[in-house]
């Protein structure tokens, strides 16, 4: 008797160590992982408020404390070294990146960011939604074939497209244009994917009734499908907003030659270039920080349609 | 009622007509673009591929172009020069990548897709958040923070390799490696050459990991979150073990996702391209200059060009297809 309760005690021991280690591990793991994607962008904002001299520094200081807004410069006009603005742990904030950043044409960046973004998002959800639920709804010879054409395109890598799009576009007139960059990237494959999954999805019967009614198709679409299907439309919308918000590779092919025509992440990255040799990291941080808090905003806002979005698009596939 | 009439009156073979053309309408804005934007440059591309065509003389002009046939393709994949050396150091370090990547993130997603799906851990959507915030960042954003992380004198790498790194750990530095490291190759110290590419690669795979691993991760998450949880239940009865439950349940139910996952993961060097191509000037003739380079050096002289040469739109193709 004695020995059953013991052993009984031991296995039951023995579990318990287990099922408390392994949350232990679990949690550590998930917070240094944690850690490691934050890190970089703590870091990024702080050090876009250091001084040059101090942005390379190793510990890195990332608590500010004031007093705000030094001078990164002696009155002689002598850069200060790094020790005369930071602490072990604190520096104190200056603004001569952003100063030095916004001397560029910030405005027009951001300006041209948001007529890419607000146009391509327009034109996809229009045209994906439309051919999503071609795919799903009608039928007619060839709606297969169509479907894994469309689905194919996906698996062309980016690259080999580059060169001869440049050229396509430079015979059509729409090379540093505007319109060169919307409407080439007016409909994607991944967008007509997910509003076909979703319309699939959804019963036909409210649509039948409709069309008894003798609504056309037309109708149908915009005043009773559309309606129904605001989710896959929000993913959709967040998806191409934040896409071509970021987009840096069509934008530099399509307007690169118009300096006029730059979006946010083109102009930073051939910031780089404008100050020759020296790489004025607080300035390139400056610029990422300003890049990035919109879409940043946007992200904690809509977070729950940004996770839905993949999500979706990954349960699917 | 006239409506109802309308429709009835309509024959079935009138009806199925409108829907087809109805079905047509819907899809062609899309497939304008597509066809525009997508099809015309890829027949394009191929077409030219046959050709001896430079790049640069206008294609109205006549002899701007001779068909040549499969030319460029013998020269990228079986004649003995440049095209094919640099095309199949490519074709390495892409295998490379997609080998050192594609496991990794997948593996590691998975992980954190389970530890975060637990049933005990608090502020889950704290944790989806900071693994996902990567993923909404412009790649510019990221290749710069990546590259003050790591450039020469930054914060995370000294202008050791990870090379220098692992023989530091057995004590050989460059002080004590001897004179012959100090002898300059083409204006770099040998020591500076044997740091090398690797760590270029290395970095970059790194910087790959870290900006997909959150996508992957919420799409491993919403999988894990259709498992039912009977399932679980019911291999607990049997007396199942978490990590039985882990290998035996858990993994086979998300094989479509891994999958999809996984494909996603191997088209991701083409995404980040240009993190690759400011990595590579970064580093400079350092880490850019060795055999070992990366797919980068190859995409680097194309964009360096914004017409194509016959070789370079021969060698893509050799490459995607």
């Amino acid at each position: 008797m004695t020995t059953v309760t013991a052993t009984g005690e031991q296995t039951t021991g023995q579990r318990f160590t287990l099922k408390r280690i392994l949350p232990v591990m679990g949690i550590t793991f998930l917070i240094i992982f944690a850690l490691l994607e934050t890190v970089p962008f703590v870091l990024t904002v702080a050090n876009s408020f250091k001084c040059l001299a101090a942005v390379q520094q190793v510990p890195q200081s990332f608590i500010p404390v004031p007093p705000f807004g030094v001078n990164c410069r002696t009155e002689s006009g002598a850069a200060l070294p790094a020790d005369a603005t930071t602490g072990a742990l604190t520096f104190n904030p200056a603004l001569e990146g952003y100063e030095e950043v916004a001397r560029f044409n910030l405005p027009r960046w951001f300006g041209n960011t948001v007529i890419y973004a607000l146009g391509v998002t327009l034109l996809r959800v229009l045209f994906d939604s439309l051919a999503g639920y071609s795919l799903a709804r009608l039928k007619y010879p060839g709606n297969r074939a169509m479907f894994f054409i469309i689905l194919g395109t996906m698996m062309i890598p980016g690259v080999v497209l580059l060169i001869p799009r440049f050229i396509i576009l430079k015979q059509i007139g729409l090379l540093n244009t505007y319109q060169g960059v919307i409407f080439a990237l007016a409909a994607d494959a991944f967008g007509i994917f997910l509003m076909k999954q979703f319309f699939e999805s959804i019963p036909n019967e409210i649509e039948e009734a409709a069309q008894v009614d003798g609504a056309s198709r037309l109708r149908i679409f915009f005043q009773v499908v559309l309606p129904m299907a605001t989710p896959a439309l929000t993913a959709l919308t967040v998806f191409s907003f934040q896409g071509t918000w970021n987009n840096f590779m069509d934008v530099l092919i399509i307007v690169g030659g118009n300096p006029q025509l730059q979006n946010l992440p083109l102009g930073l990255a051939l910031l780089r270039g404008q100050f020759g040799e020296t790489l004025r990291w607080h300035t390139f941080l400056a610029g990422s920080v300003i890049t990035t808090l919109p879409l940043a905003v946007v992200f904690f806002i809509f977070q729950r349609y940004f996770v839905e979005g993949i999500s979706y698009s990954g349960l699917k596939g | 009622m006239a409506a109802i009439t309308a429709t009835a009156g309509k024959s079935l073979a009138q009806r199925k007509r409108e829907e087809a053309l109805t079905g047509y309408a819907f899809l062609a804005p899309a497939l304008l673009i597509f066809l525009v934007f997508l099809f015309l440059p890829i027949f394009f591309a191929i077409y030219i591929s046959f050709t001896d065509w430079n790049g640069i003389t206008p294609l109205n002009q006549p002899n701007a172009y001779n068909f040549i046939g499969l030319e460029n393709y013998n020269k990228l994949l079986f004649q003995q020069g440049i095209s094919q050396r640099d095309f199949y150091t490519a074709l390495k370090n892409t295998v490379y990548f997609v080998l050192g990547v594609v496991p990794t993130q997948t593996i590691l997603a998975l992980l954190l897709a389970v530890v975060v799906n637990q049933k005990w851990l608090r502020a889950k959507g704290a944790f989806r958040t900071a693994f996902y915030f990567p993923s909404i960042t412009s790649s510019v954003v990221i290749s710069l923070i990546f590259m003050w992380m790591f450039t020469r004198g930054g914060i995370v790498n000294d202008s050791n390799g990870l090379i220098h790194n692992f023989l530091g750990l057995f004590g050989i530095t460059r002080n004590t490696v001897g004179d012959w490291a100090s002898t300059r190759v083409a204006s770099l110290t040998l020591w500076d050459w044997i740091s090398g590419p690797s760590v270029t690669m290395f970095t970059i795979m790194v910087l790959n990991t870290w900006t997909t691993i959150g996508t992957m991760m919420v799409i491993f998450l919403a999988a894990l979150q259709n498992i039912p949880a009977h399932v679980y239940e019911a291999a607990s009865v049997d007396g199942a073990t978490g990590f039985q439950a882990l290998r035996r349940i858990t993994i086979p139910l998300l094989r479509p996702t891994t999958f999809f996952v996984v494909t996603l993961g191997q088209n991701d060097p083409d995404d980040c391209l240009h993190r690759l191509r400011q990595r590579v000037q970064e580093f400079g003739d350092g880490a850019g200059g060795g055999d070992g380079d990366c797919v980068v050096r190859h995409h680097l002289r194309v964009l360096a060009h914004p017409a194509p040469h016959h070789q370079r739109t021969g060698r893509y193709l050799g490459r995607s297809l």
